[in-house]
């Protein structure tokens, strides 16, 4: 289980630009929730991620993972607990490591790294039956270069990576949103695979509100950095778009108008 | 150019392609211009030398020059990743404080190895001659530190160092702790470069606070040179280009200065020049060859 208690984050704090990102978020998740977040642009979705990631350090309040406290700790010791996929497709992987090194260091995420080789040839077998279940025959290419991949295919090997080690939570910004749509869609039924096979607690950022009413099992909606509806369930299930869409009017009144969320 | 030049040139180009090795693992892997090389050379002369006056075994003072370099590699990365000073500028702190450092270390500017111990008096006392004995020793040695750092690059840590060089923020999410990783690494690139200075110091018989100047420059241009002719593909290529590179660079030289043309003749003070332009060359080179269609 994770809570989240009160979560808030500046940015310049006390200085001229100062931006209130997020403005106490209290969230429990429970173990295999699958979340959709959803939110304007700058309603502080990427910033709670970073949050929970670390890469941002919050300034009030407190994340606890199993019942222990991971406020004070830095990125690289929540990578433990955690995996992720960016919305850029490059960020995920490295270019100038083949597929198979790019496996192998995801395969020690959070563990100890020694002078044992980095690949080893007992790896390969689970690496090529895991990029099997891609369909894109990267299990034929295992030592190219990442390098060499598209955008879709980086981000589906990323998909792979972050729950090689299973993750205690797992968390995706906008992970299909650079993709073309038909990409887009391959990655997103990849997703949905993973997740439940694994059942993996999940938040997933979205700004198409059809994917973040026909995936998961709850739906967060962001605004300022708050949460202003937060649905489970059955609930969830007879949620409409007009609902979502109309809630949104409510807390926005005409300044949605220019919002690309109309768009999608 | 003479038998005795090519293989004075040979000699030097695989002792300082040791430091070139040094050079790639920060430019090329880490992604990490570190100009401490200039210090950490003649800090490795220095600490060898200074070893070696005092009894100390001349294998044993290579160590201790290793030892060294690694803590002025990591003083550099401490100051980047700790106090968040521009990497280059880092570099540029530590190589200056090495000057001074070096100076204290030997108590003056120079000291001299003649008549004292060296590592390659087990080759020479095998009758072998001081320039055959060297290049030999240097093109073992290279060969040797060469294949430990592609050994380590391929190991679990030396992957990570890999990713913190091409993508930090993903190698952080892998849980690796980056500050630590490039602090390890730039220690072993100066290590290895203060091993280099070590060398040089016993095969010329002398430390000299002075002997670091251009070691950046000429260590770049063998990384690059040997990147032109062998190309960057894969490890084991990229990490012998580094020596090879050296070795081309040391025999490039070595020609320049045996040219004449009438009463005109390079002088070692045009080096740099000639450095200059054969590390611009490289550089073009494979535009050059796109451009005109060649190769
Ligand atoms: N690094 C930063 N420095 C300063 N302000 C920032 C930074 N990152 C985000 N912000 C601000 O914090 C607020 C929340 O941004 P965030 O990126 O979390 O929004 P988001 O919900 O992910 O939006 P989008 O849908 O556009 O991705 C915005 O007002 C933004 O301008
Ligand atoms: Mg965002």
């Amino acid at each position: 289980m994770i809570a989240i208690e009160h979560l808030v984050k500046y940015f310049n704090r006390r200085g001229v630009n100062e931006v209130i990102a997020l403005s106490g978020i209290d969230l429990t998740i429970e173990r295999g929730e699958f979340i959709t977040v959803i939110g304007s642009n700058g309603a502080g979705k990427s910033t709670l991620l970073n949050c929970l990631a670390g890469t941002f350090r919050h300034d009030e309040g407190r994340i606890v993972i199993n019942g222990k406290d991971i406020s004070p700790w830095p990125e690289y010791r929540r990578a433990r607990f955690i995996g992720r996929v960016f919305q850029n497709p490059l960020t995920g992987t490295c270019a100038s490591l083949t597929i198979e090194q790019n496996m192998a260091l995801a395969f020690r995420r959070g563990a100890r790294r020694g002078l044992s080789f980095g690949v080893k040839a007992a790896y390969r077998r689970e690496f090529m039956e895991r990029l099997a279940m891609l369909g894109l025959g990267l299990e034929h290419r295992l030592k190219n270069a990442v390098g060499l991949l598209s955008g879709g295919q980086r981000q589906a090997l990323t998909m792979l990576m972050a729950s090689l080690v299973q993750p205690e939570l797992l968390l995706l910004d906008e992970h299909t949103a650079a993709l073309d749509p038909k990409t887009a869609r391959k990655i997103l039924d990849l997703t949905r695979c993973i997740v439940s096979e694994e059942h993996l607690t999940t938040l997933m950022v979205t700004h198409n509100m059809k994917q973040a009413l026909a995936f998961g099992s709850r739906l967060l909606m962001l605004h300022n950095g708050r949460v202003i509806l937060d649905v489970k369930e059955d609930e969830k299930r007879s949620l409409t778009k007009d609902d979502l869409l109309s809630r949104f009017y409510d807390m926005q009144g005409e300044e949605v108008e220019s919002d690309r969320m109309l768009l999608t | 150019m003479t038998w005795f030049s090519f293989l004075g040139a040979l000699e030097q180009g695989f002792v300082y392609g040791i430091m070139a090795l040094g050079v790639y693992l920060t430019f090329r892997v880490l992604d990490f211009p570190d100009l401490t090389v200039d210090g950490s050379l003649p800090l490795g002369a220095s600490v060898s030398a200074v070893a070696i006056t005092a009894g100390i075994d001349p294998f044993v003072s290579l160590l201790m020059a290793a030892g060294a370099g690694f803590m002025a590699g990591a003083v550099t990365a401490v100051l980047n990743t700790k106090l968040k000073i521009l990497h280059l500028l880092a570099s540029i702190l530590t190589m200056i404080a090495l000057y001074s450092i070096n100076i204290r270390i030997m108590d003056g500017p120079n000291v001299s190895l003649l008549g004292k111990a060296t590592v390659l008096d087990p080759l020479l006392g095998l009758g072998m001659s001081g320039y055959v004995a060297a290049p030999l020793a240097f093109a073992g040695v290279a060969v040797t530190v060469t294949g430990l750092l592609i050994w380590f690059l391929h190991t679990e840590l030396g992957q990570a160092l890999l990713a913190t060089g091409d993508n930090p923020q993903m190698i952080v999410s892998q849980g690796v702790n980056t500050h630590n990783l490039i602090i390890f690494g730039v220690g072993l690139s100066n290590a290895m470069v203060a091993f280099s200075g070590a060398l040089i110091a016993q095969n010329q018989g002398a430390a000299d606070a002075n002997m670091g100047v251009g070691t950046i420059i000429a260590g770049l241009a063998s990384v690059i040179v040997g990147e032109t002719v062998l190309g960057t593909k894969g490890i084991f290529r990229a990490c012998f280009a580094a020596i090879i590179g050296s070795v081309i660079y040391r025999l490039a030289i070595a020609m320049a200065l045996s040219m004449k043309w009438g009463a005109f003749s390079f002088t070692p003070s045009d080096l740099n020049l000639i450095t200059a332009l054969l590390v611009v060359l490289a550089l073009t080179a494979p535009k050059l060859k796109e451009r005109f269609g060649l190769g």
